[in-house]
This record gives structure tokens, sequence and C-alpha cells, in this order.
């Protein structure tokens, strides 16, 4: 919805554009006799990326946060709304085309030890998004993969190594040089540090920060750690239950940020310095995806909630130069005092 | 009295030698602890360090193949060696462990009642209806909704906080002495794992248990834990009072930990300090001190021997020869 720092001159079209994305799933059907359930995961999201720009996406689990990453990389049909790479709607295309257009946009998953196939050398696993776009040459072939392997940190040597044979940060480097092999302009990384070890996960995140600045990549990275959403983007979107609740550059959402589950979030974070005492937080009930109140859905959770909040939903408005949030007292909550207060 | 001040357990030297398909592997060398009633300690460490190897062996859960040495002494009684039908009445029942995964620590076959209500019947023999009742109490207890309703469902009925709960309630049922958390909390989202944190650290101090806290990460020992050690490559390279560790950095595996870490309002483009290298195989660590290969400071007597711990400080060890350059170093490096 917005772009940071200078906006793009109108005429401009921003490499994705996401429109009022909504995803409906059909629970099984408890009752014969009655209509089956749904869960609506995605419930009108919007939001832009210009190239070379990271948008940051984070959440608790079930807010719908891989679910818009599946749909951004178009792996299912939303119910309503549109995704747009540099101004096509990846759900309007034939299926030919589509496939033509994933050349643009490429995903890096979370788990390094799952999305390599243990049964293929490194240089089919890598060159696998070019075959599939169509045939080429092997020399050549091998060449490029050579190319994306030094890329990431690896040698030419492992080209016809399997995966079992490479530890984990070394395997989300392939999973890494599997993406870049089509020079993308969009990668989709969902959670792609999550299951590495600290001194490991700095390595993945630095060679990550460093492909953009010689690629100009975008990156759109789900995450449920905030300081790696905060090293990496330009621009967080926070989710809650299907919604953004608030998006605006990191500098705004963690200094003053205007919806209390940005803050509940940070606050959650432990902090590691000396005299760290633990932060009574007092349970805090997850709200059902399935059941439709009219309210704030975050209401039942909020410490600041009152009748309004709990009878009107707020919509997602601007609070700042580009930084929007969804809450009727988002003024009263950035007036708060910043949540972080990280030790160093 | 005497009861109060004499450790629950104490480790001494204690080592495992597992055997791997690339030969014998020490994976854990020298640890040595001693916790009393109401204490608790942290283990930090990276995949491979040996710190959920020295949870299992506390727990009698190493692979037939896999040598112990040194001492486990539970209230005085020595435990290496012991036979396992004798283990077998301590587990669940002086000594509980909560395993990381939830979604795999409980039997999808079983409803979570009858998984809760196993240790109860197994150690205390107490009849299926007040076991049941137990039960109840149990899950009510650890903050799970509805739990006389819910005591006959499945696991995958559960989200994966409530699975976490159940698996503590399993752990707490017979009120052990000693509890041993194995990243309880890594399965889990932020806002969840606080809660679950602040659960055990509630029943901690109720039932005076005491407890061991694996984590990699930094931030939850600081904020859980009065003690803790830092492993790398089967050793403890430095252990001590957290907030003591915490202030003063000794090792340079834990400074390299330290400055790792992404962090909070770093702006973008801050390149993150990484550690050279990568963990080394437990198989072949090197010679003198496992840290050698990856440290910035090494010197030709590091490869030499492992070094001997050296205190900085009141109860604050660091195993490194080079404390003199290092603690100096991180003086600066943890203020910035």
């Amino acid at each position: 919805m917005t772009v940071l720092d200078q906006p793009a001159p109108a005429h401009e079209t921003p490499l994705l554009d996401v429109k009022d994305l909504a995803q409906r799933y059909t629970l099984p059907r408890e009752n014969l006799f009655k209509p089956a359930a749904h869960v609506r995961a995605l419930n009108g999201v919007s939001a832009q990326v210009t190239a070379g720009k990271s948008l940051g996406v984070v959440g608790e689990s079930g807010s719908g946060k891989s679910t818009f990453a599946r749909l951004v990389m178009a792996l299912e049909r939303p119910t309503s709304g549109s995704v747009s790479l540099l101004g096509r709607d990846l759900n309007q295309m034939p299926p030919d085309e589509l496939r033509r257009a994933r050349r643009d946009f490429q995903m890096v998953f979370q788990d390094p030890y799952g999305s390599l196939d243990p049964r293929q050398t490194i240089a089919r696993i890598v060159a696998e998004p070019l075959t599939a776009l169509g045939r080429m040459d092997r020399a050549a072939l091998r060449e490029r993969v050579a190319t994306v392997l030094r890329q990431v940190g690896l040698r030419d040597a492992d080209m016809d190594k399997f995966p079992h044979e490479f530890s984990g940060g070394q395997r989300q480097r392939i999973a890494i040089a599997r993406a870049l092999i089509t020079q993308p302009k969009l990668i989709v990384a969902d959670e792609p540090v999550s299951a590495l070890d600290v001194s490991v996960q700095a390595q993945v995140l630095n060679l990550m920060q460093d492909l953009q600045d010689e690629f100009g990549l975008s990156y759109i990275l789900i995450s449920h750690d905030l300081a790696v959403v905060d090293l990496l983007c330009d621009e967080i979107a926070v989710m809650y239950l299907g919604r953004i609740v608030e998006q605006g550059s990191p500098q705004d959402l963690f200094a003053h940020g205007a919806h209390p589950y940005t803050r509940a979030l940070l606050e959650a974070v432990p902090r590691a310095r000396a005299g760290g005492v633990r932060r009574r937080r007092g349970a805090q009930p997850i709200a059902s995806q399935s059941t439709g109140s009219a309210g704030c859905p975050y209401a039942s959770r909020c410490v600041l909630a009152d009748q309004h909040c709990r009878d009107t939903a707020p919509a997602l408005r601007p609070v700042g130069q580009a930084h929007l949030a969804a809450c009727h007292y988002a003024e009263a909550v950035m007036a708060l005092p910043p949540a972080v207060a990280e030790s160093g | 009295m005497s009861h109060a001040t004499a450790p629950l357990i104490e480790v001494r030297d204690l080592g495992v030698r597992l055997n791997t398909s690339r030969g014998p592997a020490q994976a854990v060398r020298g640890v040595s602890f001693a916790l009393r009633r109401g204490e608790t300690l942290g283990l930090v460490g990276e995949s491979g360090c040996g710190k959920s190897v020295t949870a299992l062996a506390l727990m009698g859960l190493l692979p037939d193949s896999a040598v112990v040495s040194g001492s486990v002494r539970l209230d005085g009684a020595e435990l290496v060696g012991l036979s396992d039908s004798s283990y077998c009445k301590l587990r669940g029942n002086r000594i509980s462990m909560i395993f990381q995964e939830p979604m795999t620590a409980l039997n999808p076959m079983h409803t979570i009642g009858r998984q809760v209500a196993e240790p109860l019947r197994r150690h205390t023999g107490c009849s299926a209806a007040s076991a049941r009742k137990e039960t109840i109490a149990l899950l009510d207890r650890v903050g799970l909704p509805d739990a006389a309703k819910r005591v006959d469902a499945y696991p995958h009925q559960f989200s994966g906080g409530q699975r976490q709960r159940i698996t503590i309630a399993m752990a707490l049922a017979c009120q052990p002495d000693v509890l041993i958390a194995d990243e309880p909390t890594t399965a889990l989202d932020v806002t969840i794992q606080g809660q679950i944190l602040d659960l055990i650290a509630d029943l901690v101090e109720e039932r005076g248990m005491s407890m061991i806290l694996i984590s990699h990460d930094l931030g939850v020992i600081a904020e859980n834990v009065q003690r803790m050690m830092v492993m790398y490559g089967g050793t403890v390279v430095e252990s001590g009072a957290t907030d003591a560790v915490f202030m003063r950095m000794g090792h340079p595996y834990t400074q390299g930990l330290f400055r790792a870490r992404p962090r909070l309002g770093a702006r973008k483009g801050t390149r993150l300090k990484t550690i050279a290298g990568t963990v080394p195989e437990l198989a072949d660590l090197p010679a003198g001190c496992t840290f050698a290969d990856r440290c910035g400071i090494v010197e030709a007597r590091c490869r030499v021997a492992l070094p001997a711990a050296v205190g900085v400080g009141a109860g604050h060890d660091v195993r490194c020869l080079r404390t003199d350059v290092s603690m100096a170093d991180a003086a600066g490096a943890v203020r910035v």
C-alpha cells in the first residue's frame, strides 16, 4: 500500500502489487445437515513491493503469513483479490504463460532438510527451475549452476554431491542458489533462517543482504523473528488473523508502534542482557479464525479494548508518513514509550 | 539444615562417548555442576555441542552403545551404571524431561488423559479413577482450558502451545525433583513462548524443583535461569551466574554467539558478525581447544591440549588460555 523513502513516480508500476487478497478454506464437514465451516486465512490484504526493496511479514502461527506467501507465488488461487507482478495479474494468465512468468519470482523454504530432494545431485536440484522453463544445453546449464553456486559461497566441485553431504547452512545456500538461477526479481523466503544455528543464521542473512545489493532483488521475508525482519526489510507488515494490522518502516514500528499487537510481539522477545527479569505476560487466548465477530479481531487480547472496539472493526488507516495501523486508538498507542530496548 | 545446602543433583566430570557412523565420538567431556533444590541452570550452545546428549545422559536415555563416564548423583545416590529397571523407577518420577517437539513427544494414538496419567499409574500405583482426577487437576494447573472435558481428546485436537502444556503436565505428574526442559519453546511463537516459560517458572518455584533449561536462545537463558553454562564441542567453555556472564563474557565463542544474533533496532544493512567456519563434527574434534579452528585470537599453545577452566570472577569460569585478551576485548564489545 505504501512505498517507502521517496514515493516512486506514479507512472512506474511496482514490482509486486497485491490487492485486497482473500483466501477462504473449507473445513471438513462436522455435521451432515449443516454447511461446512470456513477458515478465513486471509482477509483483504493489500501490499506493494518496489523493485529492490523488501517487505517483511511477521505474525504468530495462524496469522496467514504462509498463505500470503503461497498466494504471491501463485501456488494457490485466491478466493478473491489479485496478485500482479510487473503489472500482470498472475491468476488471469494462461497456465503456460504463468509457468514462464515464474522465472521472475522464486521461493526459498524454511527447512533446508526437507526442501532438497535427497536422491538428486546438487547440479540437478539447482538447475531444476531452468530446466522446467525449457530445454537447455547441458554444458551451458552446468556453467550456469557453477556461477550461482559461487555466488552463494559454495564451490563448483559441490555440483556432483548429494544434499546429505552438506550442513544446514550450506543446504540453505543451495536452496538460495536454486532460487537465484532464473535471475528472479523477487524471492519469497518463508522463515529462511529459523531452522539454522545462530552463527550460521548470521552467515545466511549476510549472504541475503549481499545478493540484494548485487542483483537488486526484492525479498518478501516471512518470519516470526522480528530482529531478522528488521535487519533485511524496508517495510514490515504485521499480520493478525488474516489481516494486516500495522504496516510501516521498521523504525516507525519499533520506535512508536501504533497497534497494541505489534507492541505485544516486541515485548515478548526475550532480551539477552544481564539482569534480564522475566516480564509477566499473563494469559492471552488466541482468537479463532473461524469465528467472525463484528469488532476488532484483537479485542479479546487487547489491554486497551473497550466496547467500541468490540462493536466496530477498525480499518487500516494512515497514522503517519507511510505508516498504517488498524486500531481505533492508534494515536494513543503511538504516544506510549517505545517497547524496544535491546542491550547494546 | 543440611538438607537445604546439600546439592540435589551433582554431576562430576561427566563424559559420553557415542558410536556414530563415522566412528566413536566423544560427545561430552568433563561436564560438572551441582544444583540445589529450587536452583535453575541454563545450557546454551549450537546444535551438536552436546547439550542434549548431556540431558539424555542424566535421564539415562542414551543408546546402549554409548559409554558414560564420571558420576551423576541424585540426592547422593549414583545414577551412572544404574540398571534399566532401577532407572525406570526414577524417570518420570524424580527426574522428568520436557521435550522440544510437542508434536512428536505425544503419542497420537492415545488420549492425552491416558498419557498424562501414565507416570502416575506407573510410579504411584494409584487407581485409574484417582489418576484421572489427578490428571484433570494437572491439566487445569498447566492452563489447559476445559480440562475435564478435553481429557479424552487426542493430541491432534490441540494447538502447539496446548500440546506443550500437556507435555509439561506429563513431566510434572509425579512431582519430580529435577526437571530438564530441552528447548521447550523452540517450536512455538514468541507470545506463546512467554506463557510457557512463565508457567515453567511458576511450577519450579511452587514445587521447589531444580531445573535445567536447554536453549540456543541467549535471550531465553538471560531471563529464565540463575546460572548458565555455554557448551561447545562437548565441553563447557564458560559457566557462571547468568548476570555475571552477560556482564563480562569471557570466552571468544560466547562473545561470537552474542554478536552473531540479529538484534532489534539494528538498521537495515547492518552486517552481522559471523563466527568463521562451522561447528566441528564430534567425530573429528581438534586436539586442543575445541574452538581453536574458529577462534579469532588462537595461538599455537591453544592447539596443544584442552585448556583448563580459569576463574575470572566469583563462580565464573572460562575455558580459555587467552582470557586476558578476550575479556579486555569483550568489555568494549558488549557495551557497544
